[in-house]
C-alpha cells in the first residue's frame, strides 16, 4: 500500500494537531493554530476545549472561522463570555492548558514578533500587533507555536519582542516569575522543534518525512541545533488527511471562496 | 435617558473634533454605519480606540479623521494587512498617526477599569516584552500584598463610545447577544455613548442575565438596519467575507481608496444610500 500524498502545509497542520491531548483546554489563535486545533478535535481529541479570545469557550465550529469572532464559534460554544472575562478569569485565572499561537517571526528561544519588521518608529513593515499573544504567552500552562519555516521568519535577532518565549534561555521565565512553562514545541512545514531541556534553545526534534537537515539549516537564521535523538514525524494517516481536507473544503464553501458545482 | 434619533443628528451632536472615540465590536456588531457617518461629517484629530482596528478604522484613518490610534491588533481578519493603517504608520499618509499599542488582555482590562472609574487596570503580562519600551502607558507595579511584579495600564475613558446592537425598545434600552467583546465595558467607560441597532421593538423580551444596556447609560439610540455590514449581526445577517477580501484591493492604492470613499461615503447621504450604491456597482460588475 502506498502512503497518501500530502503537502508540506498539511503535514505542518497534522503534526501540530497531534500535540494537543484529548481534554486539554486550548486557547486558540486564528489561522493555522485554529485549523490544527479543530483537526485535533475532529480526530484524536474529541473532548478538547477550544477557547477563542473573542469569548467562545468550548467552540466546536462546523467550518473554520475566517475571523476570531465568527458567529459559528458562538453558536457551537458551551458558553460565550465577554473578552475581558476570557482574559481575566480563564487565561489569567490559570484555566488554560495550552496556548496555540502563530507568529510572524521567532528567535532561537521562541520569543515572538508580531509587531514590526525594522525600527518601531520607522517601520519597514508594520505587522498587526500583539492581539492576545503577550498574555497567552505569559499565562497559558504551555505554548505551542505553528508557523512556516523560512530564514525571514526564524531569525537570529528579533526586531521586536512582542510576546515572550524563553527570553534569553535557561530558567529565565522562572526567574522572572512568568506563570506558564512557555513554548514546548514549534511546528513548521519542515520539522518539529523543542526547547533544549537546559538551555531552552530550540532544537530540531523530528524531521518531517523527506526533509533534509540542510533544508532546515537553509530556512533558519541561526545555527540551528539538531537533537542527538533526532526522529522523524510519522506520515499523515488517511484519516488525518481526509478530515483536514474535508474541513477545509467545507470552510471554503461556507466562506464563499469556493463555489460548489 | 437615550434619545432615539437619526445617526446623522447623533454624530453631529455627540462626536467633536479632537475627541477620544471608541468604536467596539469584536468582529461581530462592528458599527460601520456610524464610522461612515463620522467620515461623512469629516471629523478630524480623533484619538481612535479599538481592540481590533479592522476595516472600519482603515476607512477612518485613510479618510484623515485620526491623529492617534490606541489598539491591540490591527489587521483585516482572515485577509491580511490594513493598507491605510500601514500607509499612515509607515509613510504618514494622509496624516501621521501616533500609535499607543497594547495587548488584548491589557486593553480589555483598561475598559473594565474605565467602566469601574478606577485610574488603572492591573494584569499579569509584559514581563520580557518590548511593548512597554515603546508605550509609556504600560508600567510595572509591585503588589502591595505579595510583592509580585504586575503590569498596570491607565483606564480607557472615551469621550464617546459607539457600538452596534441587535435591538432597542422605544425607551432606548438596548439588548445585544452573541460575541459581546468589550461593548458593554466600552459603553460604561465612556462619557457619552451612541448605539446603532438593527430594530426598535416594543418589548426587548430580554432573558435574565441578558446583556442589556439600560437607556440611562446611553446618549443616543439610532435605528440603522444592517448597520454592522460588512461585519455581522448574530441572528440577523452573516458576515460579508467577500467585502473584506475586496477591501484589500480597494485600500491597497491611495487613489482607489479615495475614489471609493468619495463615491460610497462622502457622496451618499446615509448608510442606506451607501448600501444601494454598493449594490448598484456590484450589479454592474464594479468593485
Amino acid at each position: 500500500m502506498t502512503a497518501p500524498k500530502y503537502t508540506t502545509n498539511e503535514i505542518m497542520t497534522i503534526a501540530a494537531a497531534r500535540l494537543l491531548k484529548n481534554g486539554a483546554v486550548c486557547f486558540v489563535g486564528i489561522g493555522l493554530p485554529s485549523t490544527a486545533a479543530n483537526l485535533a478535535r475532529l480526530t484524536h481529541a474529541p473532548d478538547i476545549v477550544l477557547i477563542y479570545e473573542s469569548g467562545p469557550i468550548g467552540a466546536k465550529p462546523a467550518v473554520l472561522p475566517l475571523s476570531i469572532g465568527d458567529g459559528n464559534l458562538a453558536e457551537t460554544a458551551d458558553t460565550v463570555v465577554s473578552t475581558p472575562e476570557i482574559f481575566r478569569y480563564w487565561l489569567q485565572g490559570g484555566r488554560v492548558d495550552v496556548g496555540f499561537l502563530g507568529a510572524a517571526q521567532i528567535d532561537r528561544f521562541a520569543n515572538i514578533n508580531t509587531t514590526v519588521i525594522g525600527d518601531y518608529k520607522k517601520p519597514g513593515t508594520r505587522l498587526p500587533g500583539a492581539g492576545g499573544a503577550p498574555e497567552i504567552a505569559s499565562c497559558a500552562g504551555e505554548v505551542v507555536l505553528v508557523l512556516k519555516q523560512t530564514a525571514r521568519a526564524f531569525v537570529s535577532k528579533l526586531d521586536f519582542v512582542t510576546s515572550v518565549g524563553h527570553l534569553n534561555g535557561g530558567d529565565a521565565r522562572k526567574r522572572l516569575g512568568l506563570p506558564g512553562r512557555g513554548p514546548v514545541a514549534v511546528v513548521t512545514d519542515l520539522c518539529v522543534m523543542e526547547p533544549d531541556a537546559i538551555t531552552r534553545e530550540l532544537t530540531v526534534a523530528r524531521l518531517h518525512p523527506g526533509i533534509s537537515k540542510q533544508q532546515i539549516i537553509d530556512a533558519t537564521g541561526w545555527n540551528i541545533q539538531f537533537s542527538p535523538t533526532l526522529g522523524e514525524t510519522a506520515p499523515p494517516t488517511s484519516l488525518e488527511l481526509e478530515t483536514l481536507r474535508d474541513l477545509q473544503r467545507r470552510t471554503k464553501i461556507a466562506h464563499g471562496t469556493l463555489t460548489v458545482g | 435617558m437615550a434619545e432615539i434619533r437619526t445617526l446623522r443628528e447623533a454624530i453631529a451632536e455627540l462626536v467633536r473634533d479632537g475627541d477620544t472615540v471608541a468604536m467596539e465590536g469584536f468582529t461581530h456588531l462592528i458599527p460601520f454605519a456610524a464610522g461612515h457617518e463620522v467620515i461623512r461629517q469629516r471629523r478630524k484629530n480623533l484619538t481612535l480606540v479599538r481592540m481590533t482596528p479592522d476595516v472600519i478604522y482603515d476607512q477612518l484613518i485613510g479618510a484623515g479623521c485620526a491623529k492617534k490610534l490606541i489598539f491591540s491588533w490591527g489587521g483585516n481578519p482572515g485577509v491580511g494587512s490594513l493598507h491605510r493603517l500601514r500607509d499612515a504608520v509607515e509613510h504618514g499618509w494622509p496624516l501621521p498617526l501616533a500609535l499607543q499599542e497594547h495587548g488584548h488582555g491589557d486593553l480589555s482590562n483598561a475598559y473594565v477599569a474605565g467602566a469601574s472609574k478606577l485610574p488603572f487596570a492591573v494584569l499579569r503580562a509584559y514581563i520580557g516584552s518590548d511593548l512597554p519600551k515603546h508605550n509609556d502607558k504600560i508600567k510595572f507595579i509591585q503588589c502591595p500584598f505579595t510583592g509580585e511584579t504586575l503590569a498596570a495600564v491607565p483606564s480607557i475613558e472615551p469621550d464617546v463610545t459607539i457600538i452596534h446592537a441587535q435591538k432597542a425598545d422605544r425607551k432606548g434600552n438596548v439588548l445585544l447577544w452573541g460575541i459581546l467583546g468589550v461593548q458593554k465595558e466600552a459603553v460604561l467607560a465612556a462619557k457619552k455613548a451612541i448605539v446603532t441597532v438593527e430594530e426598535i421593538v416594543d418589548d426587548l423580551k430580554a432573558w435574565p442575565n441578558a446583556c442589556v444596556l439600560p437607556s440611562w447609560t446611553i446618549s443616543a439610540v439610532c435605528c440603522v438596519r444592517g448597520g454592522a455590514f460588512p461585519s455581522y449581526a448574530h441572528s440577523y445577517y452573516e458576515r460579508d467575507n467577500r467585502f473584506y477580501q475586496a477591501w484589500d484591493v480597494i485600500a491597497r492604492d491611495r487613489e482607489t481608496f479615495q475614489s471609493w470613499i468619495k463615491s460610497y461615503i462622502l457622496d451618499t447621504k446615509d448608510f442606506d444610500e451607501f448600501r444601494r450604491a454598493l449594490r448598484e456597482s456590484a450589479s454592474q460588475g464594479v468593485k
